[in-house]
């Protein structure tokens, strides 16, 4: 392996890295948000909630903005041949995106309104969690290109049965990951609730798992011959019964933990099965697009490697910092 | 309508949306220093009610630049794809390095500002303050270096159709980076100051919270004074690196028809592209020639230099430009009406000035938008300044239908939260200093 090749190789692991992060983390928000108008009954519990992710929610958001740089950055050609294919899901995530941003800010000052930015916090949180797992999924199933590594397809053709099972897939991933944190920041009734749900959250999160099972084996016959994808799969599955038994003991904090974990073997099998491609072109292999043939040059690998390994440490410093900070149960 | 010409017209609105509340950003989070900082060393509860005041207005802010810097980000995967593809080589890498180095800080410490004045002691809060106006500013730089790029792109060459790096700090550092970024934040510092200067004087002529709305008025309009007239030689050393860097942006600018040595300075007019005049035009003689070459009779090279396909649109550009400098130039006459007031010691009883002051608050954003205007558009047809032409750097698969669709749907989404933004911006200041608290169930 000569070094660009290994640069390549390096800058597939850190995109997957920043995904990763993004999924643990905005996952319990986007889950938290996703859920709030249905799971807090009067103004204290809402205020519970959102002070549970109010000082954090931006920093994992940016998690994702982060990730969408360095694609750009390491991977100029995935970055544009998957956005602006995807332009009107992206639209529908940016939609969701923008008012998500705002609603947290609108809800606290805009008394008379309270219950409207409720709701749009809530559907500005589910539309991303959704679509993100769909715009995965397509990636994975493969899309028709053309050898200009342009999309080919329109909307509908990224609404196709598998992309579509791994955005419910990915919806239930984000809702667990909201459940279990909510579980951990709040007590009394409000917790109660959410340990109540977060079964239900389970069951919906098992049976798209092997629904997906299944339609791989049907869409992708290859995947089924990947041993690291089994040995993630077989690691999600021993995460998720953790995580259902510590749930059923009803602990605090070690389903949280448990449901990170499993949120991190999704994307275990996910890069499993796509290395050392990025997207998948329908039409045969020799259309994908590739670590190899749609990355940026060694001078810009190395620096970009260089500003990832001064950046991340400050990242997780930064991180561990402010829960620190805010740790424990909520307190108004 | 032609995808590109709806792709310009959607970033065009979306970076105009976004850059309402960055120049804010930078301005508020260095008062808000300022007066951590006195609180920090004099303990004066007064100083805190002060900054609690601003940092609920900053929470807002933010929240509003957030949700709008996110549709540039993607923005560039989605309508100019092209672009992304011929050099992302270069591009990308500052647009990553600011999420890693800065949009992490300034959201970390933003939430301990906002959340955590009663969970971690002084000194950590104030270092938070530091680290928000460090962030932010730090973002800035960011970006700036990649629209610096395109301005004045260096340390790449072209190989198999694509820009590629050759020397990182060469294409950070280009010809334009220093000196627009300089201009940039000083152009926020502005807009930030007299925000605040502008609330301190409605709450002095109401007659309420005076006890915080005099600091607050001092500082901010010493840094008002300090940072209008700092403009003036900001932008002078800008308006050179054009010249020198981008003659047919300059002579765009000044609408200079003919090459001409002791090139004279337009003040106003209305250019003509097709008469190749400008009606009405008030100009001081030699005036370019010296403060370009620094000689009353160097020549300056005239937009007959340039073939058609090299030119932006005129008209707007020299608008736009002339727009700008004109507000600087009222900036700078309230600055010294400023400095008299107070040296007389009757600026709180001059309630003309104060009205002026609350007016004024609008003309910031106005000349922002009006310099990033020149600053686009005189590079047209450009996006990266002879290397890459606009109608090439867009997406080619995206269809004219679903842009126009989401030019509506941002639109829509804008105005509606910028209205519901002005609604609850002026609830805060209606409240006062005086009854301002942070946190979600804070009344
Ligand atoms: C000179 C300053 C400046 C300029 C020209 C821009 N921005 Fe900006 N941006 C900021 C200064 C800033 C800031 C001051 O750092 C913001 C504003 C409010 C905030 O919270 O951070 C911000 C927020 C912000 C965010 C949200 C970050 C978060 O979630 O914390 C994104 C994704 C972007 N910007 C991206 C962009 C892109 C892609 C731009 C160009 C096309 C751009 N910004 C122009
Ligand atoms: C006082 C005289 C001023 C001069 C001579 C001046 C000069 C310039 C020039 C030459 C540019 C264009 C740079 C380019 O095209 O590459 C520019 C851009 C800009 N100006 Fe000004 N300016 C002045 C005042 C102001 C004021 C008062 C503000 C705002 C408060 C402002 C805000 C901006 C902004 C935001 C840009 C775009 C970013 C950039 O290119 O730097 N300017 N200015
Ligand atoms: C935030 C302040 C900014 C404002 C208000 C602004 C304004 C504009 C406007 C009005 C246009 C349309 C020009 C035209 O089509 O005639 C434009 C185009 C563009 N600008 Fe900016 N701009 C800003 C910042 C930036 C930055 C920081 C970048 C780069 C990171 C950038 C990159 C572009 C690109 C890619 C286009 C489209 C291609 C082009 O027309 O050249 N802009 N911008």
């Amino acid at each position: 392996m000569d070094t660009l090749q290994l640069l390549q190789t390096i800058w597939f692991f850190l995109i997957g890295i920043l995904f990763t992060g993004y999924s643990v983390l905005d996952g319990f928000d986007l889950g938290i948000g996703t859920l709030l108008p249905f799971m807090a009954k009067d103004k204290k519990e809402t205020a519970t909630l959102l002070t549970s992710i109010g000082p954090v929610w931006d920093g994992n958001e940016v998690w994702i903005i982060t990730a969408g740089g360095a694609l750009f950055a390491a991977f100029p050609h995935v970055y544009a041949t998957v956005f602006s294919g995807f332009y009107l899901a992206l639209m529908l995530v940016l939609f969701g995106l923008i008012f998500r941003a705002v609603s947290l800010e609108f809800w606290s000052m805009d008394e008379a309104r309270r219950g409207l930015w409720e709701w749009s916090f809530s559907l500005g949180s589910f539309l991303p969690a959704l679509l993100f797992g769909v715009a995965l999924g397509n990636v994975i199933a493969g899309v028709p290109l053309n050898d200009k590594m342009e999309f080919t397809g329109d909307f509908f053709t990224l609404l196709r049965p598998f992309p579509l099972m791994l955005g419910l897939l990915g919806l239930s991933a984000i809702l667990l990951q909201g459940c279990t944190y909510a579980i951990l920041k709040t007590d009394g009734l409000l917790q109660n609730k959410f340990r109540r749900v977060s079964k239900w959250v389970w069951a919906a999160f098992a049976c798209f798992g092997v629904l997906s099972l299944m339609l791989s084996a049907v869409y992708l016959p290859d995947s089924m011959k990947n041993p690291l994808a089994w040995i993630c799969t077989a690691a999600l599955v021993v995460f998720l019964v953790l995580n259902r038994i510590w749930l059923n003991k009803k602990n605090d904090a070690v389903p949280f933990i448990m449901s990170t974990l499993s949120f991190a073997s999704l994307w275990g099998i996910a890069g499993s099965l796509q290395f050392p491609n990025l997207v998948r072109a329908l039409q045969g292999s020799d259309l994908h697009l590739t670590i190899y043939n749609s990355s940026s040059t060694e001078l810009t690998l190395t620096v970009m490697l260089i500003i990832a390994l001064t950046g991340m440490p400050l990242v997780i410093g930064f991180t561990i910092y402010v829960y620190r900070i805010f740790k424990g149960k909520v307190k108004l | 309508m032609d995808p590109v010409m709806l792709s310009r017209i959607q970033f065009g609105l979306a970076a105009g949306f976004h850059f309402i509340f960055p120049p804010l950003t930078f301005g508020l989070t260095l008062i808000i220093l300022i007066f951590e900082t006195r609180y920090l060393i004099g303990d004066n509860d007064l100083y805190k009610k002060i900054s609690t005041f601003l940092i609920k207005i900053l929470g807002l802010i933010f929240a509003m630049g957030v949700a709008t810097g996110i549709v540039l980000e993607f923005s560039f995967g989605t309508n100019w794809s092209n672009y992304s593809r011929i050099v992302g080589d270069i591009f990308g890498s500052p647009l990553a390095a600011e999420g890693i180095f800065s949009f992490f800080m300034e959201s970390v410490f933003l939430g301990v500002l906002i959340f955590g004045r009663k969970a971690v002691s002084k000194r950590v809060y104030w270092t938070a303050a530091l680290l928000v106006f460090f962030a932010s500013h730090l973002s800035g730089l960011w970006i700036i270096i990649a629209n610096s790029w395109m301005q004045t792109p260096a340390g790449f060459k072209i190989e198999g159709g694509r820009a590629v790096l050759t020397d990182f700090f060469a294409a950070m550092f280009n010809d334009s980076t220093l000196i627009r970024f300089l201009h940039t934040a000083i152009a926020g510092w502005i807009t930030g100051s007299l925000f605040t200067a502008g609330i301190a004087s409605w709450l002095i002529l109401k007659k309420r919270d005076m006890d915080t709305a005099k600091p607050l008025l001092s500082v901010s309009l010493w840094i008002f004074i300090a940072t209008a007239i700092l403009q003036f030689g900001a932008g002078h050393i800008h308006s050179v690196q054009v010249a020198k860097t981008q003659p047919p942006k300059m002579a765009s600018f000044e609408a200079l028809w003919e090459s001409q040595a002791g090139a004279p300075m337009s003040i106003i007019g209305i250019p003509d592209p097709d008469a190749k005049k400008t009606h009405y035009e008030l100009s001081i003689p030699k005036l370019l020639s010296i403060l370009i070459h620094f000689d009353s009779n160097a020549k300056v090279q005239g937009l007959n230099e340039f073939g058609e396909d090299e030119l932006p649109p005129i008209v707007i550009t020299y608008l736009s430009y002339h727009g700008m400098i004109l507000i600087g130039s009222l900036f700078a006459l309230m600055a010294f009406m400023g400095l008299v007031l107070m040296s007389i010691k009757k600026l709180h009883e001059s309630r003309w000035y104060l009205t002026i002051l609350l007016a004024a608050i609008p003309l910031p954003f106005v000349s922002n938008t009006l310099g990033w205007m020149s600053a686009e558009i005189g590079r047209q047809p450009w996006a990266v300044y002879r290397v890459l032409r606009t109608a090439e750097a867009a997406s080619v698969v995206v269809p004219a239908g679903q842009i126009l669709f989401s030019i509506i749907m941002f639109s829509t989404i804008y105005i509606l939260i910028f209205a519901v933004f002005l609604m609850l911006l002026f609830k805060i200041v209606q409240k006062g200093p005086d009854q301002i608290t942070i946190g979600y169930v804070g009344e």
